[in-house]
């Protein structure tokens, strides 16, 4: 209960926070004014450690991982999808999105039952819409807070301090399958198992990605730049909840394009 | 008498000519340059060959020079003729290879194009989709074609899966001036060692 009440408090402070500078007009519809990297010393650094931790082992386990029989991976991808669910139904909420919010947790109780655990996305199969995640930070900026400056975390990677404290929130009671594997009192799930969906979601994530961050890289002239822009546009367009559809949202911003042909 | 109407009729042919033959719808122009990019990819040649073909590619359908304004932002104000003319040099050499490095790694890709919308009169987006295979899932790439000159379409930039190359590019550029006081000479030098290498 105290963290709920902390929570709460947590999200009306930093929506406060959004609103203070802002005349009553959200900051998501206003030109979106670009993340400063405040911390771009430290930042670096921390991205030289990542890429070294990355070379030596992510992307070996990745490389390693990316062999394991097709069904495998897919059903491996399916579980850990169908645990997010946990996450994205109650930010589907706070952001509003009811009918989202139900489709989801449909979801998640056909994939857990049917699905046995997940592993087979039985509702993709019975015609459900495409899955879309949402967290804490994407329900932060969707009403109304900047990203505040860029964060490169140890071993975590890109971030904002926007989505740090999304990150927080989960820690805090906002992940059901947090507060039941590292705070619930039950035999079947304990810390050491959140750690490894943990782990095993980044190494599937990175094995998703291999020739992707690996052509980016050798294209680069400053990588760190690069990976920079990439996850802040990334999460720009999930805030914006940017799809195919809506194209008029992702290139209203053209000023940029219009001023080279003066 | 003859001759009058000869010279009539070569005007009227060179004008009917002019009108029609030359413009090019943006979706029709870009499912036609991917259609030659798969072809030089799907070909049984080295990488550096291919490369080098879809450099010619490029060259024809992208708007480099554009795309070099773009990358460099506000710092193109500062720049003198001199400056502008060995940017532009180096930026066209820095993202042919750029540019045909990262799609020679795809072989025998499938585009689709799906649809346009027009964005103004110097704009029109094109969605397409990079049809998916055992190994990667379906991937959407939007077009942004630069329709200034109808009769001469030119892509801008490429939007895959809503990130854009252009916006990443520019803060690359963006972050090397900030890291060197401004200082369009280390911007220049990176580039010509990328091309060199």
């Amino acid at each position: 209960m105290n963290n709920l009440i902390k929570i709460f408090l947590i999200l009306f402070l930093l929506s406060s926070n959004a609103y203070a500078g802002s005349d009553g007009e959200l900051e998501i519809s206003k030109k979106s004014k670009p993340t400063k990297d405040c911390f771009e010393k430290i930042n670096r650094a921390t991205f030289a450690l990542n890429e070294g931790l990355d070379k030596a082992i992510f992307k070996p386990v990745a490389q390693g991982y990316r062999k394991l029989p097709s069904p495998i991976k897919t059903a491996t991808s399916n579980a850990l999808d169908n645990l997010s669910n946990l996450i994205t139904i109650p930010n589907n909420v706070l952001q509003g999105d009811v009918k989202n919010a139900g489709i989801n947790t449909a979801r998640l109780l056909v994939n857990t039952t049917i699905g046995i655990l997940g592993f087979v996305d039985a509702a993709d199969k019975m015609g459900f819409p495409k899955y879309v995640k949402e967290d804490y930070g994407q329900t932060f900026g969707k009403w109304g807070m900047g990203p505040g400056c860029y964060l490169v975390l140890p071993v975590l990677g890109p971030s904002t301090i926007r989505d740090t404290a999304g990150s927080f929130v989960n820690v805090m009671g906002g992940d059901p399958y947090y507060n039941l594997s590292v705070n619930g009192n039950n035999e079947f799930l304990d810390g050491k198992l959140f750690a490894a969906t943990k782990t095993i979601s980044a190494i599937d994530f990175r094995a998703k990605n291999i020739e992707t961050l690996e052509n980016l890289e050798k294209n680069s002239i400053d990588f760190y730049a690069s990976v920079r822009s990439v996850y802040l546009q990334d999460r720009e367009n999930k805030i914006k909840n940017v799809r195919r559809g809506n194209i008029e949202v992702i290139y209203k911003e053209d000023e940029d394009w219009e001023e080279i042909d003066k | 008498m003859k001759k009058k109407n000869f010279i009539l009729l070569i005007f009227i042919i060179s004008i009917t000519n002019f009108n029609i033959a030359y413009s090019i719808s943006p979706d029709v122009f870009i499912q036609s340059t991917v259609n030659r990019a798969s072809m030089v990819l799907s070909k049984d040649i080295p990488k550096h060959e291919k490369m080098e073909q879809l450099k010619i590619i490029a060259k024809k359908t992208v708007d480099i020079e554009g795309i070099g304004f773009y990358s460099l932002g506000n710092s193109r104000k500062n720049l003198n003729q001199l400056q502008i003319e060995n940017y532009s040099n180096l930026f066209e050499e820095y993202f042919l290879k750029s540019f045909s490095s990262r799609l020679a790694e795809y072989t025998n890709p499938e585009i689709e194009v799906k649809d346009k919308k027009i964005l103004n009169k110097n704009y029109t987006i094109v969605n397409s989709i990079l049809v998916s295979t055992k190994d990667r899932p379906e991937i959407k790439i939007d077009w942004r074609v630069y329709t200034k000159d109808e009769n001469n379409p030119l892509i801008r930039d490429l939007i895959i899966e809503g990130l854009s190359l252009a916006r990443t590019q520019k803060e690359e550029f963006s972050s090397v001036l900030n890291s060197n006081d401004g200082d369009i000479n280390f911007l220049f030098k990176i580039l010509e060692d990328f091309s060199n290498n």
